[in-house]
């Protein structure tokens, strides 16, 4: 099976060329695959616990009850 | 102001895919550069950010700051000391079929020897639930005049077939 390939246009000639990527290459965007996925799962994380805060904020507002600090904060802008 | 439209060069990607897309060569003859792409990914998620490097030149030199909507929410961020440009949501592969992340960035004064600024605005497509719109000043701090640029993707997956982009150069008459 062929390595993926990437597109390479030199802007003074007009030439696209298609280059198959090297087995280094290859390996190193399978790393940044991995560490893309765990960014990723991080970020993820981040966005449900936000989402979830202010949701319990705005619970908490509704119902005259004191907010934690954490949930204060994303009120405040 | 810049008032005319040359297009330099455009590339559609083939059925096998590929891993970025890179302009090279890059004449220093216009005022500004305009690069408007149509993006879908190989990832496994709604949203999947273009990742845009100049002159082959990583290290820690470039930041930007976002505007987001995903179709339920509004957000705000910042990015610094990366080694390419987080630039605008493509499509990636949970996205309806077909459909692409379509955007621009405009590059003023890229043969300057300033550090250099974007704009870049984007949306992605799904005629779902989750789509994103977007909004970002980047900045490159390098002074050397932009020869080339590389588009990657942020999951380090292919660009599918039928993904494009073009680079117009952008001045005075």
């Amino acid at each position: 099976m062929p390595n993926p390939t990437r597109i390479e246009i030199n802007c003074e000639t007009g030439v696209e060329s298609i280059i198959e990527l090297t087995d280094a290459e290859v390996k190193q965007m399978e790393a940044d695959q991995v560490v893309a996925a765990a960014r990723r799962a991080e970020e993820d994380a981040a966005a449900t616990a936000l989402a979830t805060l202010k949701a319990s904020a705005k619970a908490k507002l509704v119902a005259g009850t004191p907010l934690t600090e954490a949930e204060a904060n994303t009120l405040v802008l | 102001m810049a008032n005319t439209m040359t297009l330099i060069a455009s590339s559609t990607v083939g059925s096998g895919g590929s891993s970025s897309i890179s302009f090279s060569s890059i004449p220093g003859t216009y005022t500004d550069l305009l690069l408007k792409v149509s993006l879908r990914s190989g990832a496994s998620a709604y949203n999947d950010y273009v990742l845009l490097q100049f002159n082959s030149s990583g290290g820690t030199a470039y930041s930007d700051r976002q505007l987001t909507g995903d179709g339920s929410a509004a957000s705000s961020g910042n990015r610094s000391g990366n080694a390419q440009m987080f630039a605008i949501a493509s499509s990636g592969a949970s996205n309806t079929a077909s459909t692409f992340g379509n955007g621009e960035y405009y590059i003023p004064n890229y043969a300057g020897s300033a550090n250099k600024s974007i704009s870049l605005d984007a949306v992605n497509e799904n005629n779902g639930t989750e789509a994103y719109a977007n909004l970002s000043a980047g900045l490159w701090s390098n002074t050397a005049a932009i020869t080339s640029i590389v588009l990657t993707n942020n999951s380090a997956t292919n660009f599918v077939q039928y993904s494009t982009a073009y680079l117009y150069g952008v001045k005075n008459a």
